[in-house]
């Protein structure tokens, strides 16, 4: 542990001078990558450590959700998939102990709560919206999944692929939401259901979910291999 | 060096003080630097400050690589950074109020005292002697303090606003701490331009931070006016 901090401090010390003192932006060489990555993990493991179980994300009056909520992809509205709930399956894979796949019927025949959060962006833009759905703990404890794991991964539609610890897959405003704004999910916003984790950064909500899976080597990201931070709590 | 110390006035700076000012440095710099590129990536003004300025590595490599203008490396930078701002801030804090720094040289401070000095600062009249910091100085100091501690608290409210959640309702709310994050930004930026600009005028002070001990001879200074 210690080790490990003064192995961080001296890299980011010198690291940082000599991007400093030359007037140059070493950002993309290696070196300067790697050093931060340990950052990013040393991150990783305060944001676990500041999270807790039972501290809820702040929810607001209905009246203050956006009905017209921003669409965000890296993809235009009309290229998101369009998935057909006769042809659609939730696929189930890893430590979970009922795999068979699951309707969108079945899906939205699950107990359901309703949120209205903040949506914050990594980019520092947010918004408040309503989103309705079954909790994610309640859809794990239905198919057998163990929760003693570490990790829970989503693989979706749209070639997206995200992840989250088990703490937080576990948090009663961590939902699948079938509805936004009171409409079932539009295709453009993830249809059939996003998860929706109001404890996470935007870019941790994937949407057009088709399988969901359970385990305990860390999963991988589509915005963290892009270099963003992985636990991305807020 | 060799004269005694009452035929010449002298700075010192403490190791402590020295680590902490430069880890302070450093990390405020690259932490302007890769706030002025997540601030780009959604400007709460209707201005963007240029890339050219701003730090987070190449756009288009980014763009190749991330499929993003850097945002990613800017944000790794700020979140690497802070832990040596906080670290040099700890530093030079708990040094301050233990060796007694803080309640010796930059105290007392009074309006007064500040606007006499202000205004013959204002022309050009203020002496500088090493080692004594003139009212000016001891509120401007004072005020960088401030002004750090403002940025931690705003960067904790927006880095966690959910797990810090009083914290951010503080500074009315997640839109409203990042204002405060930026404008204390702003005026650290103003902190810092007087700061190096008399530093340039009187370099012995630089010497002083990088070594420990700089001084000049009494004959130097043309009044005794400051006290």
């Amino acid at each position: 542990m210690s080790v490990e901090r003064r192995h961080l401090l001296r890299n980011g010390l010198s690291i940082g001078s000599l991007t400093l003192l030359t007037g140059c932006d070493f950002s993309d060489s290696n070196v300067v990558q790697r050093v931060l990555a340990d950052f990013s993990r040393w991150n990783d493991r305060v944001q676990a450590a500041l999270f807790s179980d039972n501290r809820l994300a702040p929810t607001f009056p209905a009246e203050r959700a956006v009905k017209d909520f921003r669409y965000n992809a890296w993809y235009g509205p009309d290229r998101a998939p369009d998935l057909k709930p006769d042809d659609y399956r939730l696929m189930l894979s890893g430590l979970v102990a009922d795999k068979r796949p699951w309707t969108v019927a079945q899906l939205y025949a699950l107990p359901q709560v309703s949120q209205v959060t903040r949506h914050v962006c990594v980019e520092g833009w947010s918004m408040i919206g309503k989103w309705t759905g079954a909790p994610l703990k309640t859809f794990l404890e239905r198919v057998g999944a163990d929760t003693t794991a570490k990790y829970v991964g989503f693989e979706c539609a749209d070639g997206y692929y995200e992840s989250m610890d088990m703490p937080t897959a576990l948090h009663p405003q961590t939902i699948m939401a079938f509805y936004l704004s009171d409409e079932i999910l539009p295709r453009k916003y993830g249809y059939p259901f996003k998860i929706r984790v109001p404890t996470k950064l935007g870019f941790k909500n994937p949407k057009f979910v088709t399988t969901i899976y359970v385990t305990n080597v860390r999963p991988r990201g589509f915005w963290t291999d892009r270099g963003y931070n992985w636990f991305s709590g807020i | 060096m060799s004269k005694p110390d009452r035929e010449q006035h002298v700075q010192t700076h403490a190791l402590a003080v020295r680590i902490a000012h430069w880890l302070m440095a450093l990390s405020i710099l690259i932490m302007i630097g890769s706030g002025w590129r997540i601030y780009d990536s959604s400007p709460i003004f209707d201005f963007r400050i240029p890339v050219w300025a701003t730090l987070g590595g190449d756009v288009e490599t980014a763009l190749a690589v991330h499929n993003d203008p850097g945002v990613a490396t800017a944000i790794a930078w700020h979140f690497a950074a802070m832990w040596l701002l906080l670290l040099g801030y700890l530093l030079f804090v708990g040094w301050g109020v233990g060796s007694g720094h803080f309640w010796r040289d930059f105290l007392p401070v009074s309006p007064r005292s500040f606007l006499r000095d202000f205004i013959a600062a204002a022309r050009f009249r203020l002496e500088h002697s090493l080692g004594e910091y003139n009212a000016v100085q001891r509120v401007f100091y004072w005020g960088v303090l401030a002004l750090v501690a403002l940025m931690l608290l705003s960067g904790v409210a927006i880095w966690k606003p959910v797990q810090t959640y009083p914290l951010v309702s503080v500074f009315g709310g997640f839109q409203g701490a990042r204002l405060v994050h930026f404008l204390g930004m702003a005026l650290i930026c103003g902190f810092l331009l007087v700061h190096v600009a008399l530093v340039i005028l009187v370099p012995r002070t630089f010497i002083a931070m990088v070594t420990g001990r700089a001084s000049e001879p009494l004959a130097h200074r043309k009044s005794e006016t400051v006290s």
